[in-house]
């Protein structure tokens, strides 16, 4: 008996019943912003990683007359281009892969004058000459046209890169939230616990010491309520992540997370957990200097 | 041990409630304060037991100028001086043995030293069958053991009592005070502010007379207060 108790009451706030679960909805907001922040991480860096230093060349589909020929003629100009290390001419199959997420698969796909693609490697300290680079593979092959992937993936990248600062500012929003939740409560503590305070105050307590009471609360209160936010979020992702993969389209990136960012998410809690204390902790203080 | 210098007091921007207040209490005396209710008791014992400063004057406390000490450096002092507060100020939620304890949990005590110090003080003052006891099961009397038991457990060096046998009957406002006889004769110097002059007459113990915030004193056995410092007092009652 001696022990178990707190020398205030805190345990019978009203604060205590609905702290955690609001903290709870905090975990899960912040958990959600931080695991789409990080599937979008991941997906820029396989784009970027997969497309650079890479060119695709388009000659025009067969029935324009971009036979093995044509093609042959491309690989021979794009070889003889400074920086190129490999050229490779994806056949029907490999384009028909490609063009599946749009199109589908069955006959369709034989009856479309598909272009015939070439799969162009640059060594990684090569800048191309794309105007240079073009001109080239066009007096080989007429109509031919190369897309270095630059612009398209830049775009993507910015587009990802906006995503990301949202879910960063989230993220901030909700921390900030949670300051704001913990300070309430621990003034409405504070006012509640007014008598006792100023016993503990008057029998020789610390500041440190009263401090310690409240920061303990909401540290217990704000793990608990994190636990809940915690289970919610792995399961939101766990289940978009398996929703995604049944989807099965190439046009979703991949959602699901890898161990480093799981073990992230299992932080949020316990970052709550540690702000909801400190801040606790600082109110406290604060307002015990207007006591003598 | 204590000494007031020309000591002024206020609350807020309201009037003086003390004046030009002269006290000098000697390591280990035993002293009363008496005065009519209002007269400023409670203000007097604040300014001792460091709930209030005062508005003007000097206060010195264990040697050391309270006004010049940093706030941080309160809480130690506090430790040292005991405080039975007229409304006893438990906390309702912890048991008796829990509100003995506070004291030395505050300051720190080891575990095994808290419980049996405070279960032997609780047998001390007659209260060892309800120390798993609430504080509001108890009656008026039990309450101020409890407060007493509380202000003594960790051998203040000073004691400050505000009425402590306010509640009770004759019998036991005398069995109180040879418990704090007993802890002046340890050592500890005491200061009860009581408005039972009986009490004061059955002892031989100095004592201090306020009246309308002006101190008198100390009177010792068989003085009696003088008319100018009286008078008013008895005015109120």
């Amino acid at each position: 008996m001696l022990w178990r108790a707190r020398d205030l009451a805190l345990d019978s706030d009203p604060a205590r019943r609905f702290l955690p679960w609001l903290l709870a909805m905090i975990v899960f907001l912040a958990g959600i912003a931080l695991a789409g922040m990080m599937s979008l991480s991941a997906a820029v860096e396989r784009w970027d990683t997969g497309l650079s230093g890479t060119l695709t060349v388009q000659l025009p589909a067969p029935a324009r007359g971009a036979g093995n020929r044509e093609v042959e003629a491309a690989i021979a100009a794009l070889m003889r281009a400074p920086g190129v290390t490999r050229a490779h001419a994806l056949d029907a199959r490999e384009t028909a892969t490609l063009l599946e997420p749009w199109l589908g698969t069955g006959a369709l796909m034989d009856d479309l004058p598909l272009p015939r693609l070439i799969d162009v490697r640059i060594r990684a300290d090569a800048k191309p000459d794309i105007e240079g680079l073009t001109a080239l593979v066009r007096a080989a092959v007429p109509g031919a046209v190369i897309d270095d992937h630059k612009k398209s993936l830049d775009r993507l990248i910015a587009l990802a890169r906006t995503a990301e600062l949202v879910a960063g500012a989230i993220v901030l929003l909700v921390v900030i939230a949670a300051i704001a939740t913990v300070i309430f409560i621990t003034r409405t503590g504070l006012a509640m616990h007014a008598g006792g305070i100023e016993i503990l105050h008057l029998i020789g307590a610390a500041d440190s010491y009263v401090a310690r009471q409240f920061q303990g609360q909401a540290l217990e209160l704000a793990l608990r309520g994190g636990v809940i936010g915690l289970a919610l979020t792995a399961l939101t992702v766990f289940g978009l992540g398996r929703a995604a993969a049944a989807l099965g389209s190439g046009l979703l990136p991949d959602l699901s997370l890898g161990p480093a960012q799981w073990a992230a998410l299992a932080g949020v809690p316990v970052a709550v957990a540690l702000i909801g204390m400190i801040t606790a902790r600082i109110t406290v203080l604060r307002a015990l200097k207007a006591l003598p | 041990m204590v000494r007031f210098q020309n000591v002024g007091m206020r609350y807020g921007l309201g009037p003086e409630v003390l004046h030009d207040v002269n006290l000098h209490l000697a390591p280990g005396s035993f002293n009363f304060l008496s005065g009519a209710s209002g007269a400023g008791k409670s203000s007097l014992l604040k300014l001792i037991y460091l709930a209030c400063r005062p508005s003007r004057g000097l206060i010195t406390l264990f040697d050391a100028d309270i006004a010049t000490l940093p706030r941080n450096a309160l809480p130690p002092i506090r430790r040292r001086i005991g405080v039975v507060f007229q409304d006893f100020r438990l906390l309702d939620h912890l048991s008796v043995l829990d509100n003995v304890a506070l004291p030395l949990r505050v300051a720190g005590a080891r575990r095994n030293e808290i419980g049996d110090h405070a279960r032997e003080l609780l047998r001390w003052v007659g209260l060892d069958d309800c120390m798993d006891a609430l504080p509001p099961t108890l009656s008026g009397g039990q309450k101020q053991r409890v407060a007493i038991a509380r202000a003594v457990i960790t051998r203040p060096q000073l004691l400050v009592a505000d009425e402590p046998t306010g509640n009770v009957d004759d019998s036991i406002a005398m069995r109180l005070l040879r418990l704090f006889e007993e802890l002046n004769r340890l050592g500890t110097t005491v200061l009860i502010a009581t408005h039972n002059e009986n009490l004061i007459r059955r002892t031989a113990h100095p004592h201090y007379h306020l009246s309308d915030g002006e101190l008198t004193g100390p009177l010792h056995h068989g003085e009696t207060v003088p008319r100018t410092a009286a008078a008013p007092a008895e005015g109120h009652g």
